[in-house]
């Protein structure tokens, strides 16, 4: 595949929505011209992310099975989309996530003890138990609160890129949707501004097949791609191998490039896929094909990654092993010290009188008032 | 001292916000080159330059969505919804982002945005220009609400809206852009400029939000209303020879409670005005608020005057619009009880 120069002209590029950015083949080797100057440390700490994830995600669904948690959301494997492009992304850039990309807090270094306190509720919860687990709000990580309403936030990362140019200031920002949601109308809304006034953002539509039980098509219609979509807004639309961290990585360094150096917005449509259920509210078996993961025809993330690593001789079982027990003990230590300040099951969360705080910057006398009536 | 419309008022009102603070952008359906179809943006491009103030496309969703990202980078975006009408598309960015951002962030991201919107009848709008959509945001935890009623609190309260550290939604009925509208709408128009509440201070002032201000001293009734109103309310009074005491709100919410309170408790009786439709009107919330706080001073039941339960229909806009006749009639009930 073609890597195009970051000014190439959007017609130039208008096949690319049509087809695949690779990197890893089959056998693990990083091919063609998107391969990106990555150092083996560097693959080394993508694996350790992704891998971090799916241990985070593991123990977390184990938590809802012990009745500790009351909702979780896992991405199994989709984790090199979010992972590679946190780190392709500069510190200072701002993400606009959906509920699936916990890889962007992992990646950036957040404290997992954080994320679990969010998802327990409990009294150290940085959200207050006021949001459902996995909406986690980290500013200081370049990671927007998530909202619950979908593709809300396709617009308001337009807006942020917008104000970002407006100001003079080199950072991006990155908005994130799954193909579902794609078909609501602040996504379209959010290409017109964008496209309008050419801000620096990255649009991504992750692809993983399912919108909870119905298939991609529902949102795609009659369209072959979801990178179809920028054609029309002529934003370079670009569709991505998404179990490709080299890829992934890559492709967000080239649409972050593009961005800042005031070439405008690009759409990357990420290929992957579901693997799990939509939540632990959900139960895919009444729709979803059998064996649809193993005949996926792109495989697992970490896996490609670690063969890739053990090609180049960098990685072998050992050190795999050794790096696995290692993030599983972290996760380990990590719930252990989270479940110890309590948990919306256990009844240990914050105050009542807190949720009147932040409804507004000053608390007014109605919310005074009403405080009062529901004392400490 | 000028003497402005309440056009020319918001207009003053957009100019010294962004001059005293360069993080004030203005923005909206034809609100850029042409200075919006009220003309109450006329002139900022001119001055500040289209990064300060600029047109955008005709996505309502859009507007008040990217503004959240902005506020959220740290500007403090003043955008128009080129009708109060039009504003549907964007009530989700409202209502489920802009107003909850700082609760469900736990005070990590804020929406310091105002989202202002001509409303209200009397310009033969028909159904889609002409509504009162108030009611739908004072029901939203996490929003301010205000509408204005003249040239001068326009200026003060719209400065403050643009100051304040959260969402504000700015209603500006648009039959009192250009003069304080008494109801009659087969005489002739009175301008701003024979209006005392048409001379607006020079330079820079704020009206706190949550301030109600006593349009009216009076001893027999009190009127709550806001925005047009204010002015049919006056002239039913005066022409019934009613010693009415009118209470313009300004903010709905957070609403001024103590100069509600106040007056009623004076008077002994409350008429609610309002021209948004009745059922689940602000008017059920002020009823019920006085009923609370004053049941054991009130001598006759509560009365509300509003808006008919029907879209506002275009030919027949005066036998929608509460005017002064029917306002009269029900300062009278009130006074009979």
């Amino acid at each position: 595949m073609k890597k195009p120069a970051l000014d190439e002209k959007v017609e130039r590029v208008a096949l690319m929505r049509k087809q695949l950015v690779r990197v890893l083949d089959d056998d693990g080797s990083a091919v063609g011209e998107w391969v990106p100057d990555l150092s083996a440390d560097a693959k080394i700490a993508g694996l350790r992310d992704m891998m971090t994830v799916r241990s985070f995600d593991a123990r977390m669904l184990r938590a809802h099975r012990q009745g500790k948690i009351s909702f979780y959301m896992q991405a199994l494997g989709e984790e090199a989309i979010a992972c590679a492009q946190q780190r392709a992304l500069r510190p200072g850039d701002m993400h606009f996530p959906t509920y699936r990309q916990q890889g962007l807090l992992i990646a950036a270094g957040y404290p997992i003890v954080q994320m679990m306190n969010q998802i327990l509720s409990n009294e150290q919860d940085p959200l207050k138990g006021r949001q459902l687990p996995v909406l986690y709000s980290a500013k200081s990580h370049g990671f927007f609160s998530i909202s619950g309403n979908l593709a809300t936030q396709y617009p308001q990362a337009v807006g942020w890129a917008m104000a970002s140019a407006m100001r003079g200031d080199t950072a991006i920002a990155s908005a994130w949707i799954g193909e579902g949601a794609s078909a609501e109308n602040d996504f379209h809304a959010a290409l017109v501004m964008a496209s309008t006034y050419q801000a620096p953002v990255i649009l991504n539509i992750v692809n993983n097949h399912w919108a909870i039980s119905t298939p991609e098509d529902f949102a795609r219609g009659a369209s072959a791609t979801f990178a179809d979509r920028g054609y029309g807004f002529s934003i370079p639309a670009i569709r991505v191998d998404g179990n490709d961290y080299l890829a992934a990585y890559a492709a967000s360094q080239w649409a972050a490039e593009r961005a800042r150096s005031n070439l405008g917005p690009t759409l990357i449509e990420w290929i992957t896929l579901r693997r799990g259920a939509h939540s632990t509210s959900d139960d895919p078996s009444v729709y979803r094909p059998e064996h649809e993961s193993e005949q996926f025809p792109l495989a697992d993330p970490v896996e490609r990654l670690r063969q890739h690593l053990v090609a180049l001789g960098e990685w072998d079982d050992d050190r795999h092993r050794d790096l696995q027990h290692e993030i599983d003990t972290e996760i380990e230590s990590a719930f252990a010290e989270a479940d110890s300040h309590g948990s919306v099951k256990s009844g240990v969360v914050p105050s009542p009188a807190t949720m009147f705080d932040d409804v507004y910057a000053e608390l007014p006398r109605h919310l005074r008032e009403q405080r009062d009536q529901v004392g400490e | 001292m000028t003497a402005m419309t309440m056009v020319e008022a918001i207009r003053d009102a957009h100019m010294i916000a962004m001059e005293r603070d360069d993080r004030v952008v203005v923005f909206g359906e034809d609100v850029g080159f042409f200075g919006g179809v009220f003309r109450c943006t006329q002139g900022l491009q001119e001055r500040f330059g289209d990064h300060r103030c600029f047109d955008a496309p005709i996505n309502e969703s859009a507007i008040v969505g990217a503004a959240i990202g902005m506020a959220a980078y740290g500007l403090r975006p003043c955008v128009e919804m080129q009708f109060a009408d039009y504003m549907y598309p964007a009530y989700d960015q409202i209502v489920s982002e802009a107003a909850r951002l700082r609760h469900r962030s736990a005070g990590d991201f804020s929406a310091p945005i105002v989202v202002r919107m001509p409303s209200g009848g009397g310009i033969f709008g028909g159904q889609t220009h002409s509504q009162s959509p108030e009611a739908l945001f004072t029901h939203v935890a996490g929003l301010t609400t205000v509408v204005v009623s003249n040239p001068y609190d326009a200026k003060g309260l719209l400065i403050a809206a643009i100051e304040d550290e959260d969402p504000v939604v700015f209603l500006e009925p648009k039959r009192v852009y250009n003069g304080p509208f008494d109801g009659h709408h087969d005489r002739p128009v009175v301008p701003w400029s024979k209006h005392p509440l048409g001379e607006v201070p020079d330079g820079y002032y704020a009206i706190p939000l949550g301030e109600a201000r006593v349009h009216r001293t009076g001893s027999d009734l009190t009127v709550l209303t806001y925005g047009t109103l204010v002015h049919v309310a006056e002239t039913a009074a005066n022409e019934r020879d009613i010693d009415a005491e009118i209470i313009d709100l300004r903010t709905l919410v957070p609403l001024d409670v103590d100069t509600i309170v106040e007056s009623v408790v004076k008077t002994g009786r409350c008429l609610v005005l309002h021209e948004a439709t009745v059922t689940s009107g602000f008017g059920a919330e002020l009823s019920a608020t006085v009923q609370e706080r004053c049941f054991y001073h009130l001598e006759a039941p509560i009365v509300r005057v509003a808006g008919w339960d029907t879209p506002y229909p275009h030919a027949l806009e005066w036998s929608y619009f509460p005017g002064p006749e029917r306002v009269g009639r029900a300062m009278q009930e009130v006074l009979a009880a």
